[in-house]
């Protein structure tokens, strides 16, 4: 059984939602960001969700491009990625682990050699953000002969043929998109349609975790009463770490606090 | 599925998020029954011919070559309306958002070039229209922002990274993941996701099909080179596409070279890239040995790109297209040349094709040689860059 099947036993019978917040690796610096993390995971993250800084990252909207920017001022490398994973893993054994980056830095890595340096490191997922499941093939080889769970982005207008393989391809969880666009809380998020969820259950057992643009109990609550497992929630953290990156100690305070909060919201029964 | 083969060899792809995938599936369909839609062709060819104002001409330089066996032929595209050879796609692809009923265009542009090209199709098909622009871009080129405010579009600024062609398209492609319901993205360049490399090879194309008629009339022979520049390479695929068969044509396509391809300043992305995933597709990219995508660098706008359509690096990597590089002072040395000599002023990026050919000239003076050179745009634009660089 893998972290998320574990994640999932452990939330689905008490029909607990999970609350996984996303951050950039060295964002605002190494040191910072896994006292972050320590923060996260000691209010109520159940696992995380964590990038590799790209000079390039066109998904992600203002916030989370400055996040890319910070990690470069702190001389971030994938080198230095891979080390802080090793020891985020050795800290917290049980909680998964997913990354979420560019698919330039794989394929320039070898993408052999990244899903076994993820495997060495403890990784369970890998999400690639400008990796259609179309043009997946190479990457999800690899992903399976190192046992490294694949996730794909699942949109909220797909169409079934789409989510069928979505559902087929994704081995970790399937990431639901809240809306279209770019990462960001500037816009309306949209609960996906209560068919589409309908449709992705009777294909598969998979959690269901909805990200894009969530950042209040409110959503949170909606989203989880529509039947979906859980949420990314990355930008709002990330705006905090913007914030008060200069006062340690208040950006710490802050991120706790809205911690606790969203993930208090993922518990609605 | 795709119904058209997406790769060149191994480069090509649509490497996007998944949102996109649909609104690249919608285009590829409608390009394809394009193809066979003899009214659309038809449109496109009255288009074209009126209001363009193809074909362009191809001209024989009379002093440039004094004193050598050479010919130099250009072919002026920038005579074509818009100033450049940008005219010929956005025209077509401005043809295929109407029938998609798609009311805006979302577009990127460098030098401006295709910013205007966009905007002049756009306010004569009736579509609203917004351009991505890095600000260093806007700054450099303001009479072109200045031509495409008038013609109704909107300019955006992008400030992000290094605020040059590559930070636009990244803006761009940002909104068509928000908008690709009601809105084309009318991508500039045969660089991109597929369809895009296919579809603008397409529609430049006709470049190609004029310049083989037009040198068979003056010549009655093929030439011996044909000489283009690369940025994202339109202009280039579209001049080559008609002589990739005849092998012994040679095709050679100049990179910018900056300040020098030993210097970190150049967008010599065929000679000194490794083949990476960037802007949604697989070609050959400038980056680190991490994989970040480098900042390119060239005196000329629109060549300022880290990387090259991927037909481009597939025809690198079978040989059929020899890729070389021109620097900066290189490139103006010939801008300033043809200005004087034919009183014809070439756009920058222009200017690097010209300066490979008359290099190829003064190498060999007394071989009779036959050149041709795509002349993909007008130098007004390039005014006061090339006035500041001389006044340096």
């Amino acid at each position: 059984m893998n972290r998320y099947q574990t994640l999932q036993k452990k939330l689905v019978p008490f029909k607990k939602g999970c609350f996984i917040p996303f951050i950039i690796l060295g964002d605002p610096s190494i040191e910072m960001s896994l006292k972050i993390i320590d923060v996260l995971i000691e209010n109520g993250a159940d696992g995380l969700e964590l990038g590799f800084p790209f000079s390039d990252p066109l998904s992600d909207g203002k916030t989370i491009q400055k996040a890319h920017l910070r990690a470069f001022s702190s001389k971030m490398n994938i080198y230095l990625c891979f080390e802080m994973l090793q020891k985020i893993r050795k800290k917290y054994n049980t909680i998964p682990i997913g990354l979420l980056l560019y698919a330039n830095l794989i394929f320039k890595f070898g993408i052999n050699n990244f899903y076994l340096k993820c495997f060495n490191v403890g990784i369970d997922s890998v999400l690639i953000a400008d990796l259609p499941v179309e043009e997946s093939n190479d990457f999800r080889k690899c992903a399976i002969a190192n046992n490294i769970s694949s996730v794909f982005i699942c949109p909220h207008d797909a169409k079934k043929n789409v989510i069928k393989k979505i559902s087929l391809y994704s081995t970790g969880y399937i990431y639901l998109l809240s809306r279209s666009g770019v990462t960001g809380t500037d816009k309306k998020i949209i609960v996906p349609s209560l068919n589409l969820i309908k449709n992705l259950k009777k294909i598969t057992e998979k959690l269901l975790i909805q990200g894009f643009g969530i950042s209040n109990s409110k959503q949170i609550q909606k989203i989880i009463l529509s039947g979906i497992s859980g949420v990314i929630c990355g930008s709002v953290i990330i705006k905090l770490i913007e914030n008060h990156f200069q006062n340690e100690k208040k950006m710490l305070k802050n991120i706790k606090r809205l911690s606790r909060s969203l993930k208090q919201s993922t518990i609605i029964f | 599925m795709t119904l058209l083969n997406s790769y060149f060899g191994s480069f090509g792809g649509m490497y996007v998020p998944q949102i996109l995938m649909p609104a690249l599936y919608q285009l590829e369909s409608e390009f394809v029954l394009s193809l066979k839609n003899l009214q659309f062709k038809k449109k496109l060819a009255n288009l074209l011919k009126n209001y363009a104002g193809r074909p362009t001409p191809l001209t024989l330089c009379r002093n440039l070559t004094k004193g050598t066996n050479t010919r130099i032929y250009l072919k002026r595209e920038d005579l074509l309306h818009g100033g450049a050879h940008k005219t010929n796609q956005v025209l077509g692809q401005a043809l295929l958002a109407k029938q998609m009923k798609k009311k805006e265009i979302i577009a990127e542009t460098g030098a401006g070039q295709h910013g205007v090209a966009a905007a002049l199709s756009c306010a004569l098909l009736n579509l609203k229209c917004r351009i991505y622009m890095g600000i260093k871009d806007i700054e450099r080129q303001k009479q072109n922002v200045f031509r495409m405010k008038l013609m109704g579009a909107q300019v955006i600024p992008v400030k992000s990274g290094n605020g040059t062609l590559k930070d636009a398209c990244n803006e761009a492609l940002r909104d068509w993941s928000e908008n690709y319901i009601n809105a084309h993205y009318m991508l500039g360049t045969a660089a991109g996701p597929h369809p895009y490399p296919t579809i603008v090879k397409q529609f430049q194309s006709v470049i190609g099909k004029e310049t083989k008629q037009q040198i068979f009339e003056k010549e009655h022979c093929l030439p011996n080179s044909v000489i283009a520049c690369v940025g994202g390479g339109s202009n280039a695929i579209g001049i080559f596409s008609s002589f990739i068969e005849d092998t012994s044509v040679n095709l050679i396509g100049v990179e910018p070279g900056g300040i020098g391809i030993h210097t970190e300043k150049h967008g010599a992305s065929l000679i000194c890239g490794e083949t990476g995933i960037f802007f949604g597709m697989k070609s050959k990219v400038m980056q680190t040995h991490e994989g970040q995508i480098k900042e390119s660098w060239s005196i000329s706008a629109g060549l300022d790109f880290p990387a090259v359509g991927p037909e481009h690096a597939w025809l690198d990597s079978i040989k059929r297209v020899t890729y070389v590089s021109i620097t900066d002072s290189e490139a103006v040395h010939a801008f300033q040349h043809l200005s004087k000599l034919e009183g014809i002023i070439p756009a920058l990026e222009s200017s690097h094709a010209l300066a490979y050919a008359i290099k190829l000239m003064n190498n060999y003076p007394n071989k009779n040689q036959t050149l041709i050179v795509n002349i993909s745009g007008r130098g007004d634009k390039d005014l006061k860059t090339v006035e500041k660089f001389l006044n340096k």
